[in-house]
């Protein structure tokens, strides 16, 4: 704290961050990042300027005191760093994998305009995994209250729900329709992203704070949520259900074997092992040359995964151009470097058939950008006569999802046109008492705005239910993402080491 | 003990059993045409099974499980009264509509025996007058008739070899309950596709609605995967949300036919290595008693 950091003070580059090797992880599940060291983490560190208005906390969707934490680890607190990250973020080691952070709050970092801006992200992950290796948990003192509430869904936004009412003293119990919890989390992303003891290590927090969780049940068709709030004895109900159903386009030959989605192959693989097939009963039945549509995180995660289970080539075929695609730039990264084959504007016309019923191929048409659609992004219009034929035998289909339909079947909830449920600002539902968020309210988002609403729904449902607020001092959503609740204070203790320095 | 407690077994022939389920909440929530997913162990695969029939008294649901493949013949040995299920999740897909018919066929086949059960009950108790037709292989393998009579007005047996009721296949007993009554207002057909589709094509000529209760392969049962996409017309329906019933007549049968054989390879490697696996297993056993 002797000198004033100037963009010219810091350390220019980032920190280096191990990786595995592109030719040795395409061979293995385990994970491509390694994480800092300590020493890395504390170098990391002093690139941040400490800004007394700090851009990225705006540009953090839970607004985390960024320059906070990392102040509290260059002084080596790391225990210190991990209170405050987790007094907004539930899951650091979580988010801090899988955030997109280039669109988030390294995406707005000043040091960025001239160097690589802080790695935010990745201290973030390390005062995660070194929470969960040193056992830190922030369970405060709980008192308990003759409060029952249920929560459907154990994703992100359920676990944040049920985290912040456990500790509001409620009787929390989560209902999962898969035998495991974790949502996405665990079927979707693979192990090389987010290894399993980390999704573990936070479901185990859970239950450290009283959480119960019961897997293997099916809310709307076990018993309804009408039945939970009015027979079973729940003050509130939670619905955090995720986006769930994969989309098809509609073109001839989807139902030849050899077409799935990528929610089908990422369950396969992740969620029933089908890596380990036959030791684990569930196949995969990998094609040798797998293309893969679409090019978001879903995409990637089924391209890469692919890789590992054997595929011998591996497309993507994407109607817009790499500029465009929606992945976590890491992710197209690391993918573009273990050898997935690109294929930016083109767009699958037909699936054909290698008269058993089995994928032959794809025929395809190549596509230029137009003019901008809605999206502000300019829109991919086929070219006339550009149509071509390659060989593939396994299309899998990552083109987004949409709205799960149980629990519209099932309930009197109300949902929007797109079958979505639809809420109030204070994601309270049409049904009293009910409240819900994540992608099941959004359609699919991030982790961290799943995880962020199922933290609203808490506060709004301690509202509802006359919870005193005591321990939530910090609330940013419920003050914006300018975070001036405290983001007053934190720019005076900002401010105020600069001068002094 | 793990899971979820199997309270009664039954075997019906060296292939068929029955599963007795503790499960209360299921039991209550249970309404015809649903189905679980069973999972036997944790290394396991999810496996769609009908609810056969549900007590909700008892607090059980039944299953009725025909060895087809690894998972089904491991299940034939592992789940005995007083072991445990890994999992069970349901009731999943949307109830069979037991509308307003007067008059039914309900017809089970094979494995669509058994799940064509609470359907026929389900019927009788809306006050339909229900005809049964089960279809067998021969006597040896007939089971549940006396449930059957109790729900159905009138049971037509058919066996291969006519070695109880007719002689012929399900379609038969379709006809014979056709030729009988001029005012039938719905058939319902459970059984291996193939039969399904038979039946489908028995009453198109005729005009009479035909459900049938589709069996693709799945993985989570809740509208996630895709994996138990039909055709169904024109248009792509997830059996496990949208059905599993659906119309016969607009159901793409070849189309189920060959998914269902999308994993073919695979399970004869599983069923081979599991085979081996057990026979290498009785060799040390005996190998064990004899040292
Ligand atoms: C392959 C993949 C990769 C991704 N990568 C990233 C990434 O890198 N970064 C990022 O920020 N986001 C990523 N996302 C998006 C992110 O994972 C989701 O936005 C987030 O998980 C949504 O959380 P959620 O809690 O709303 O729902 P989910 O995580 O979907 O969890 C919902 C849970 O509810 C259960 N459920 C559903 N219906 C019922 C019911 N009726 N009864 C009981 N349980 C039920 C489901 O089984 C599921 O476990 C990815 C998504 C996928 C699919
Ligand atoms: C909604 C639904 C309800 C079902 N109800 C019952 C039931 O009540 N009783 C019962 O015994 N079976 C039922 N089945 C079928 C049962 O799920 C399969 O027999 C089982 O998954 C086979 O697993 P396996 O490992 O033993 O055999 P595998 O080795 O996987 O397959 C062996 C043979 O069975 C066929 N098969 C595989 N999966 C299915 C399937 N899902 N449906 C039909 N045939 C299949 C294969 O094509 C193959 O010929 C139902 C299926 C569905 C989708
Ligand atoms: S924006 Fe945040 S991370 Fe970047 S220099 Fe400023 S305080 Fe540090
Ligand atoms: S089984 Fe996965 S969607 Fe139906």
């Amino acid at each position: 704290m002797t000198k004033k950091k100037t963009i010219r003070t810091i350390p220019q580059d980032r920190a280096p961050m191990a990786v595995q090797e592109p030719e040795r992880r395409v061979g293995n599940f385990e994970e491509v990042a390694l994480g800092f060291t300590p020493e890395d983490a504390l170098v990391e560190c002093e690139r941040c300027l400490l800004c007394p208005e700090p851009a990225c906390v705006a540009g953090c969707p839970v607004g985390i005191d960024i320059p906070g934490f990392i102040i509290k680890l260059s002084e080596k607190d790391y225990r210190g760093a991990y209170d405050i990250l987790s007094e907004a973020n539930l899951l650091p080691a979580i988010c801090g994998r899988v955030c997109p952070q280039e669109d988030q709050c390294e995406g707005v970092c000043p040091v960025g305009d001239t160097l690589e801006p802080v790695a935010i992200g990745r201290l973030e992950r390390w005062v995660g995994d070194r929470a969960i290796k040193e056992g830190w948990s922030s369970r405060p003192h709980i008192e308990p209250r003759k409060i029952k509430v249920g929560i459907v869904g154990s994703g992100p936004a359920g676990m944040a729900c049920a985290a912040d009412l456990a500790k509001a003293g409620c009787e929390v119990i989560v209902y999962e329709a898969f035998h495991e919890p974790g949502g996405v989390l665990r079927y979707g992303i693979p192990e090389f992203r987010l290894p399993n003891d980390v999704v573990d290590a936070e479901i185990a927090n859970l239950k450290e704070l009283g959480v119960q969780i019961e897997c293997n049940t099916l809310v709307g068709r076990l018993f309804t949520i009408e039945q939970m709030r009015d027979e079973m004895g729940f003050d509130a109900v939670f619905v955090g259900s995720g986006a769930g159903a994969p989309k098809f386009m509609g073109i001839p030959g989807e139902t030849l074997n050899g077409v799935l989605s990528a929610n089908e192959l990422l369950t396969r693989c992740n969620l029933m092992m089908a890596g380990k097939f036959p030791e684990f009963d569930t196949p995969l039945h990998l094609g040798r040359r797998v293309a893969i549509i679409g090019s978001g995180n879903t995409a990637m995660d089924a391209m890469r995964v692919s890789l590992r289970m054997g595929a011998e080539k591996v497309y993507c075929v994407y109607r817009r151009t790499e500029a465009e695609s929606p992945a976590r730039k890491e992710e197209l990264h690391h993918a573009q470097e273990e050898g997935i084959d690109f294929h930016w504007l083109t767009a699958p016309v037909e699936i054909l058939d290698d008269g058993n019923g089995n994928v032959r191929a794809m025929r395809c048409v190549r596509m230029e950008l137009g003019d901008p659609d809605d999206s502000g992004r300019r829109r991919p219009v086929p070219i006339v006569g550009s149509e071509y034929e390659f060989e593939t035998d396994m299309v899998v289909y990552a083109i987004g999802t949409s709205a799960n339909p149980i629990l519209g079947q099932t309930s009197k909830l109300k949902l929007n046109a797109r079958g979505y449920i639809e809420t109030d600002d204070t994601l309270a539902t049409s049904m009293a008492g009910v409240y819900a968020g994540g992608d099941i309210v959004t359609g699919a988002a991030t982790v961290i705005l799943a995880m962020g609403a199922g933290r609203r729904a808490a506060q709004s449902i301690k509202e509802y239910l006359a919870i005193p607020d005591s321990e939530a001092v910090y609330s940013p959503l419920r003050n914006g993402p300018d975070g001036t609740l405290f983001g007053i204070d934190l720019a005076e203790r900002n401010f105020a080491r600069l001068r002094v320095a | 003990m793990p899971g979820f407690p199997i309270v009664a077994r039954e075997d019906f022939s060296d292939t068929t059993f029955l599963l007795e389920i503790n499960h209360p909440a299921m039991a209550r929530a249970a309404k015809p045409g649903q189905f679980v997913i069973v999972m036997t162990r944790a290394k396991g695969e999810r496996i769609p099974l009908t609810i056969a029939d549900f007590d909700r008294d008892k607090g059980t649901v039944t299953l009725v499980v025909q060895a087809v493949g690894k998972t089904t013949r491991e299940m034939q040995g592992l789940c005995q009264a007083g072991t445990g299920l890994y999992g069970i999740v349901g009731p999943m897909g949307e109830p069979s509509r037991i509308g307003d018919a007067r008059k039914v066929v309900c017809v089970g086949g094979g494995l669509g025996v058994a799940p064509i059960y609470p359907q026929a009950r389900g019927f009788k108790e809306s006050g339909a007058y229900v005809i049964g037709v089960v279809g067998f292989r021969n006597r040896d393998l007939v089971f549940w008739e006396d449930k059957f009579r109790a729900c159905c007005d009138e049971l037509i047996i058919c066996t291969d070899d006519g070695s109880a009721g007719i002689k012929g296949l399900v379609t038969k007993g379709i006809e014979m309950a056709v030729e009988k009554h001029a005012d039938i207002d719905e058939v319902v057909a459970i059984g291996p596709p193939i039969m399904m589709r038979a039946c489908a094509e028995t009453t198109r000529p005729l005009g009479i609605k035909t459900m049938v209760s589709l069996n693709p392969i799945m993985v989570d049962g809740t509208g996630m995967c895709g994996g138990c996409r039909v055709k169904i017309g024109d248009r792509m329906k997830f059996a496990c949300v949208d059905g599993p019933d659906f119309d016969g007549h607009e159901v793409d049968f070849d189309d189920l036919m060959n998914r269902l054989r999308r994993f073919k390879e695979d399970e004869k490697l599983a069923i081979e290595r599991w085979s081996e696996n057990c026979r290498q297993k009785a060799l040390a056993e005996t190998a064990d008693g004899g040292g």
